[in-house]
């Protein structure tokens, strides 16, 4: 029953480029680029136990890195991509030596404040960044001589980079070193006592999620060909984790569909109401009253019982 | 000199005007453990309350409005807390994920009912006029503030101290099972704390009106201040969340003013010191 | 309608229109699909004010004119960018890919306007821009954008130059909101300052988002005045503590053209009056396109037209003067730019042109804030006809420097 599921999702997931229009497609894209950027925080959150509001700082370093590194320096796009994850390789393991000093809500403001320094910076070194102007003119690259300018091919790409996130990330989570987080995040005295150090557990997640949060925002940039400080504000940040915890945190699931849910309403639902602003909101009221621990988990619910009744 | 005087003064009302904005925010957190996400919004509504009502009605008082506010905003709080908060006390990213969510309802209901315009709110007649100090002239308005938080605070302090109520705030702060072991009824308890922070909040952001006014975007801007003050003064601590209040006003005052360049930055900084070599700030107790 | 080859032949000769280009013949028969219209406006966040008056007066605009424009019905599809860049661009695609407009009204932000640039390029959308961003006509203009307000910096120079000469002030203390508008205009204020013999002696830049303006008050310098380069409501939150320090006793205050707009003044008191901001735009204009216009705003919404509802209207009129001059013809792209950079077009801010680049040539006024009718309202004391974005400054030296910023032109005169 379940992979009738995923597969019939993996299936509609194919879709897009043979249905529907431009628009459609590019949204399609921009939800994968956000569900990436959800799974990534959802290692934090989810499997870690850490509540992070500050995750859009490895989307917006990348994403700057990159768009600095093509425009301003005239860098190819492999190595300029490989320049802006191992920099924000390197700035996660950083701050998550900063951040793993506290717990709880004192992670949640580390990270938040670590996230704002960044925002700052951004707005502020204009002679770098261009400050609130933003960085403009930027080219998708063209892996293999494919160019990705086109709204389909560019879908493509995304897939296939989503499609490879999620298996790693789904590998990550139900591999021993998954098992371990999982323990930490739940009984971390037990495992300290067991042998394990939850510290590094912790810091090797960071650093993970602050991977595949760099790979979105490399996507993010290469989707919007423009980046802006907005990226690396609380709001940016908020919006994942929003997401990740309405999706259902514990699950892989989870974080797409309410990655996917906040996109719908901020780019989609917007168009048509006018309020949407407050309709988020009482949306995520509803999904905490009704499926408290998520869309995923809700709905995984629902179907079990309906399953049970006809039987 | 004049510059250090002002700037100290400023200081002081802005530290004054945090105290009432984020002492509300530590009571919550202290008792519940909900970091209320909410609470900027709650600021946000007294404002617009004070907003329309003192301008809509010529002889109205400013602290009959913030009473008002107050109550009206606890009124909310405790609708809230009660209808959905209270569902959630095993669940904290639900309470991340439904704090956050009001606060989109109430700051978007702020917007539809009164537009995107920034509304001032007057300052009460009898202090309009402004203090002349030592040759140079500053807001009476502000120096009122500072009394306002001083005596916000000698109030709280004897709620906790002195009363009942305050009696069992003090335990379940202390040790919410032993508490609940002992007959406190918690539940209830909850609901009272969470009106008393957010009527706070409300009496606050009535009176930090004439100095900020009224719009949209307000409760973003005073969300992560609240944050930064309990965070540096400790949690559970209402003389942390005092103190703490009043350095991060003088901090941002003077470090505005001298380093104009780490004006987005010069609260962060030292809030990621504290967080890394003292998490539990300066008066907070270490969490089990 | 069905328009003959003959009628539509006799009309494009008859409106004089030199610029329609040949390959517009090609579309004789206009359909009679209505002229869509999308406008990009920040409706939430922290533009809202903004964003929701150009709605409101671009919705009167086409309501006056029962949403017909030389002919063809008019719609008009909205879209709120949030104030956002990234949703600013998502919403482009969808007015473009999903609605599929013929042109584009707005944005408002610099950031906004940035973000999509490229993208309506290279659709070839027709832009009727509010955004302010200077570059965007000087040294990355784009043949698809026209911009019907004024660059940054474009309505502070007469200002400054007012103040200079007319005014006799000697020292100016500069404050803006620490973002490109900011510093674009007080750049521009600068430099005509200067150049007319006074001095610069401090810029304040206080990040957009502060809630108490008190510390920034503090820092002050005495001089003659200062000017206010602040935008949304922070002028006025500025000013009000500015009062309260008593320091509106000791300097006169200035300011640009989103210092005081109209929509900011009708909640200000009798503190305002006196005080001189510049714009391209007043609700006391004293043309008879405006003598309609802003009492039938005021009427509809009880509040004077300001800035943001000025820009759509202005942009309504140049459409419509360029779609009567292509005779509502929308689906050949090129000539209905050409029409629209040629139109030359009266609008309620007076007669405006474009010059190559695509920025307005027009009017800057000089106003008052003054007491009318109990209103508080912007009086014009003096005119300055067909100011260019480059002033008295020579276009190709002007290009060749950098963009306005925070740093450059370098402030020299600042005190310590």
């Amino acid at each position: 029953m379940k992979w009738l599921g995923a597969a019939l999702i993996a299936g509609s997931l194919l879709l897009p480029p043979f249905l529907a229009g431009d628009f459609y497609i590019n949204l399609a894209s921009q939800i994968l680029i956000a569900s990436i950027f959800a799974l990534s925080l959802n290692l934090l959150v989810g499997f870690g136990g850490m509540t992070s509001l500050g995750h859009a700082s490895y989307l917006g370093v990348a994403a700057y890195i990159s768009a600095l590194l093509t425009s301003k320096y005239g860098l190819g796009h492999g190595a300029a991509a490989l320049i802006s994850i191992s920099g924000t390789i390197a700035m996660a393991a950083f701050f998550g030596v900063i951040a793993l000093r506290a717990s709880g809500l004192g992670f949640l403001m580390i990270t938040l404040a670590l996230s704002q320094v960044l925002w700052g910076l951004a707005y502020r070194m204009s002679n770098v960044t261009n400050g609130d102007n933003g960085i403009t003119g930027l080219t998708r690259p063209a892996p293999f001589g494919i160019s990705l300018d086109n709204p389909v091919s560019f879908y493509w790409f995304v897939l296939i980079v989503a499609a490879v996130a999620f298996a790693m990330i789904a590998i990550f989570v139900s591999s021993a070193f998954g098992s371990s987080l999982k323990g930490v995040r739940d009984q971390p005295r037990r495992m300290a006592a067991l042998g394990f150090n939850p510290w590094l557990i912790r810091w090797t997640t960071f650093i993970y999620a602050g991977f595949w949060g760099g790979v979105a925002g490399l996507l993010y940039v290469y989707y919007h060909k423009y980046i802006h400080p907005t990226s690396l504000s609380t709001t940016s940040s908020a919006e994942a984790l929003l997401g990740v915890i309405a999706g259902g945190s514990g699950t892989l699931g989870g974080p797409v569909a309410g990655a996917a849910l906040v996109l719908l309403l901020k780019n989609y639902a917007s168009a048509y109401i006018e309020r949407w602003n407050m309709l988020l909101g009482f949306v995520f009221l509803f999904i905490v009253l009704v499926m408290p621990r998520g869309i995923v988990p809700g709905v995984s619910k629902l179907v079990a019982s309906l399953r049970e009744g006809l039987r | 000199m004049q510059f250090w005087i002002i700037q100290g003064l400023n200081s002081l009302s802005l530290g004054g005007l945090l105290f009432l904005l984020s002492s509300g925010f530590s009571l919550i957190f202290g008792l519940m453990r909900i970091a209320n996400l909410t609470h900027g919004a709650f600021f946000m509504l007294g404002t617009y309350f004070a907003a329309i009502a003192l301008r809509s009605y010529d002889g109205l008082n400013i602290w009959v409005t913030a009473l008002g506010a107050g109550l009206t905003v606890a009124a909310i709080g405790g609708l809230f807390e009660r209808l959905v908060l209270a569902r959630l006390r095993t669940n904290p990213l639900g309470q991340v994920l439904v704090t956050l969510g009001m606060s989109f309802i109430i700051s978007d209901a702020c917007l539809m009912l009164w537009g995107g315009d920034s509304i001032p709110v007057p300052t009460p007649q009898s202090l309009q006029a402004p203090t002349r100090l030592f040759g140079f002239v500053f807001p009476t308005y502000r120096l009122v503030l500072v009394g306002c938080a001083a005596g916000a605070a000698i109030l709280l302090y004897a709620l906790l101290e002195r009363t009942r109520l305050g009696a069992m705030i003090r335990a379940g702060v202390d040790d919410g099972q032993m508490a609940r072991a002992v007959g406190i009824p918690i539940s209830r308890l909850f609901t009272q704390v969470f009106c008393l922070g957010a009527g706070i909040a409300g009496a606050g952001g009535v009176l930090g009106g004439p100095i900020l006014s009224a719009y949209p975007g307000l409760d973003a801007d005073m969300l992560p201040l609240a944050l930064i003050v309990v965070i540096l003064g400790g949690i559970g601590s209402l003389l942390g969340a005092f103190v703490g209040s009043f350095i991060i006003g003088f901090i941002y005052t003077f470090g505005t003013a001298l380093f104009p360049e780490l004006a987005y930055i010069i609260l962060f900084l030292p809030m990621i010191f504290v967080i890394a070599f003292r998490p539990q700030g300066l008066f907070g107790r270490v969490l089990a | 309608m069905k328009i003959s080859r003959r009628r539509f032949v006799g009309g494009a000769a008859s409106a004089g229109i030199t610029k329609v280009t040949a390959p517009s013949l090609a579309f004789a028969a206009p359909s009679n699909a209505p002229i869509r219209v999308g406008l990009l406006a920040a409706k939430t966040g922290p533009l809202a004010s903004g964003g929701i008056d150009m709605d409101l007066s671009l919705t009167m605009f086409l309501k006056e004119r029962e949403n017909t424009l030389a002919g063809r019905k008019v719609e008009l599809i909205v879209a709120d960018t949030a104030g956002v860049p990234a949703t600013a661009r998502t919403k482009a695609q969808e007015l473009v890919e999903k609605n599929n407009v013929h042109c584009i009204i707005g944005p408002l932000a610099a950031f906004e306007a940035l973000a999509i640039a490229d993208y309506l390029t290279e659709k070839e959308i027709p832009t009727l821009g509010v955004a302010a961003a200077e570059d965007m006509t000087q040294r990355h203009p784009s043949p698809w954008f026209v911009r019907l307000t004024s660059t940054s910096a474009q309505c502070a120079y007469p200002l400054a130059e007012y103040s200079a000469k007319e005014l006799g002030y000697k020292k100016i203390v500069t404050i803006a909101d620490d973002f490109a508008y900011g510093h674009e205009m007080c750049a521009g204020f600068q430099r005509a300052f200067e150049d007319n013999g006074g001095k610069i002696i401090q810029k304040i830049f206080a990040p957009l988002a502060t809630p108490d303006y008190g510390s920034y008050v503090a820092q002050v310098k005495p001089a003659d005045a200062i000017f206010l380069g602040t935008a949304g409501s922070n002028g006025f939150r500025f000013l009000r503590q500015f009062i309260e320090y008593g320091l509106k006793d000791k300097m006169a205050v200035i300011g640009g053209m989103t210092a005081l707009d109209e929509s900011v003044l009708r909640n200000m008191g009798d503190e305002a009056l006196g005080i001189l901001t510049t714009s391209w735009y007043s609700a006391e204009l004293d043309n008879p396109l405006n003598k309609s216009f802003a009492p039938a705003f005021r009427k509809q919404f009880k509040y004077d037209p300001g800035y943001y509802a000025a820009s759509t209207y202005v942009s309504g009129e140049v459409l419509e003067a360029a779609l009567k001059a292509t005779t509502g013809n929308v689906e050949d792209k090129k000539a209905l730019m050409a029409a629209i950079r040629g139109s030359d077009a009266q609008t309620v801010r007076g007669l405006i042109k474009f010059d190559e680049f695509g920025n307005a040539i027009g009017n800057v006024y000089i106003r008052k804030v003054s007491k009318i009718d109990g209103r508080m309202v912007n009086s014009v004391i003096k005119t300055y006809p067909d100011v260019t974005q480059f002033w008295t400054y020579d276009k190709a030296a002007f290009l060749k420097n950098p963009v306005y910023s925070r740093d450059y032109p370098p402030a020299k005169n600042l005190e310590p």
